[in-house]
């Protein structure tokens, strides 16, 4: 048997993933986190009057929820069914960031919770910057020849 | 615009963005990591070429909270540094912009793990 | 190639213990197992540290069961899903009997009991030897996936850790079960690199050692009660019955596997089965075991089977292999 005929038999074999029933599910906590996202801002304008710390507010609320709820050992209930519905908004990136934390707790708090706190934070940390970085420098050479130009 | 019609929007926007990642997962085995790299530096991407921040004046926190949001947040940072401070706000935009997301989520999971402890999973 | 070895002197199983968690006690042998512990920490800080326990508690059970102590014992063969095997080395030090520790991935109950068998088979002054093999959820998906914590879907080929351990004494002489002969597993590319679908990686390795099995015996497939084979799930089951319907007829109706006999679908939600070490060797202690002692079945060919790979060998993209040593198990009923 070659390795295309094995992985022909594989593939053949392995049920897909329930694709109508997953996206579903995805759209609909994605939404209602959103949702719950905008009422949070709406009160937060309300109070503050400022967007920004509005926004801000938003983002710290989403992720203590997450965070709670993944102390509590009930994040990990929600998302086998809600998957990327809880995994893209912020709610994901704190659940990684804080089950990181819980899980490496038995390693000791400064090379386990203090290294393996970065094993999902840190990729998109480091992205997000590097992303950042050259949007800045296009932007800044865009403005230089634009200064030069006008 | 209507609240409602406003919410309505807030919440198909973002249950379309979840829907995007999922069938991502699904189809392409994309591990969640890589999705959310992805998303984060998509929305660098959205806001640079301009259309973060039309679509968040429709959307609202259907497009901000999931973390197109969190990219955008940074792109929209290192452009007011550079806008502020030149050359020198390309590195310190970004995380300025996103201090207290990251700093939040980190101090948040330090304290989680201070205060309970794991369970087995359950099926 | 000559693969298989007959044992000279008569080996039996003497004593024999499965010890499982929550889920285990939840599936259809619950009942069956000798302990099981609903919080899967066996009373300890770390899940490390609770899989050790487990195959420490596993083997007291065993000895319990024969009139020996730990100190009639003169090797114990193990291995866990552990870095390093520290699960084997941290719980069962306290016994203070010479020690070998395996890794065979998933196919570590099979391996130590053959490497057990040729030791005792091989040297006249060795009488009593034991075999320990743990795997434990929480461990093993912190090792190897995600933090326990972590929110994710599992892919519907993905297979269940299980938290179990089996331990085995063996007795030099005649007995109840006998274990017979025994032949070592090839490396089988099992042609994915997909980590969520080990089934599928091992189901080849099981139908290289079932055919090398056959060929080299001359053995009619249907002349066995049971071919068993460890943790290939659903996927990898259905694999390996299109191809043995194929290659070589009759055996397909002899497979059952341990994976799938764990769990119970309609109320515990695995995806597709059971995997682990401590899959086939509790589902050996606490069914196949106790059938081949009242007779039941006379005549079964075990095969736990192990896929190779490690964090890093994944994350690079390189193929799974996998492994199937088998060894021979007889009653003495009805021989």
């Amino acid at each position: 048997m070659n390795e295309n005929e094995k992985k022909e038999l594989i593939k053949r074999y392995s049920p897909g993933s329930t694709i109508f029933k997953n996206s579903t599910l995805a759209f609909l906590f994605g939404g209602l986190i959103c949702t719950l996202g905008e009422l949070l801002f709406m009160l937060y304008l309300e109070l503050s009057g400022d967007e920004k710390t509005a926004a801000t507010l938003v983002t710290v609320s989403l992720i203590f929820i997450a965070a709670l709820l993944t102390g509590l050992g009930l994040f990990d209930k929600i998302a086998r069914y809600a998957g990327a519905g809880t995994l893209v908004p912020v709610t994901g990136f704190s659940n990684a960031v804080v089950s990181e934390a819980m899980d490496s707790k038995s390693e000791g708090y400064i090379l386990g919770v203090g290294a393996k706190i970065y094993t999902v934070a840190g990729p998109v940390i480091l992205f997000g910057l590097a992303s950042g970085v050259i949007y800045g420098l296009i932007y800044y050479i865009c403005g230089l020849i634009m200064g030069m130009m006008g | 615009m209507n609240p409602y019609v406003h919410m309505l929007l807030t919440f198909v926007s973002g249950g379309i963005i979840c829907v995007f990642a999922q069938l991502l997962i699904d189809f392409t085995k994309l591990t969640p990591a890589r999705i959310l790299v992805l998303y984060v530096s998509l929305g660098v991407l959205l806001y640079g070429i301009g259309v973060f921040e039309p679509m968040k004046e429709i959307f609202g926190s259907g497009v901000s909270v999931p973390l197109i949001g969190f990219g955008a947040n940074i792109a929209k940072g290192v452009q007011e540094a550079v806008d502020k401070e030149g050359l020198l706000g390309v590195l310190t935009g970004g995380l300025t912009s996103s201090a207290a997301g990251i700093t939040s989520a980190l101090i948040f999971g330090l304290s989680a793990s201070i205060i309970f402890k794991t369970k087995s999973k359950r099926m | 190639m000559n693969r298989i070895t007959k044992i000279n002197t008569p080996i039996h199983f003497a004593g024999y213990a499965a010890v499982g968690g929550y889920e285990e006690r939840r599936g259809p042998l619950g009942e069956k197992f000798d302990f099981c512990d609903d919080e899967d920490k066996f009373g300890q800080n770390t899940w490390e540290i609770a899989e050790a326990e487990m195959g420490r508690i596993a083997l007291n059970i065993a000895l319990s069961k024969t009139d020996l102590s730990h100190s009639d014992i003169d090797l114990l063969v193990a291995g866990d899903l552990q870095n390093q095997c520290v699960a084997s080395s941290g719980g069962l030090n306290s016994f203070g009997i010479p020690f070998l520790g395996i890794y065979g991935a998933c196919s570590t109950c099979t391996e130590s009991l053959m490497t057990l068998a040729s030791f005792i088979d091989s040297s006249e002054k060795m009488t009593y030897g034991a075999a320990v093999t743990t795997s434990h959820n929480s461990a093993a998906e912190r090792q190897f996936r995600t933090p326990i914590e972590y929110g994710g879907q599992r892919t519907p080929t993905a297979q269940w850790t299980s938290t179990a351990a089996g331990a085995f004494i063996l007795k030099r002489g005649e007995g109840d079960v006998m274990l017979t002969e025994y032949m070592p597993g090839r490396i089988v590319d099992g042609s994915t690199s997909d980590g969520a679908n080990m089934g599928g990686a091992m189901a080849f390795a099981a139908f290289d050692s079932i055919c090398a099995y056959f060929a080299e015996s001359g053995e009619n497939p249907l002349d066995v009660d049971l071919i068993v084979t460890g943790d290939l799930g659903r996927v990898g089951s259905n694999i390996l019955y299109e191809l043995l319907a194929k290659e070589l007829p009759g055996a397909e109706r002899r497979h059952t596997d341990c994976g799938l006999l764990l769990y119970d679908d309609s109320k515990q939600d695995s995806h597709s089965g059971a995997s682990g070490c401590g899959t086939s060797a509790s589902v050996l202690a606490c069914r196949f075991l106790p059938m081949l002692k009242s007779g039941e079945l006379r005549r079964v060919l075990f095969l736990s089977t192990g896929a190779l790979m490690s964090p890093s060998s994944l994350l690079q993209g390189e193929n799974i292999y996998g492994i199937a040593p088998l060894i021979r198990l007889e009653s003495a009923k009805g021989r």
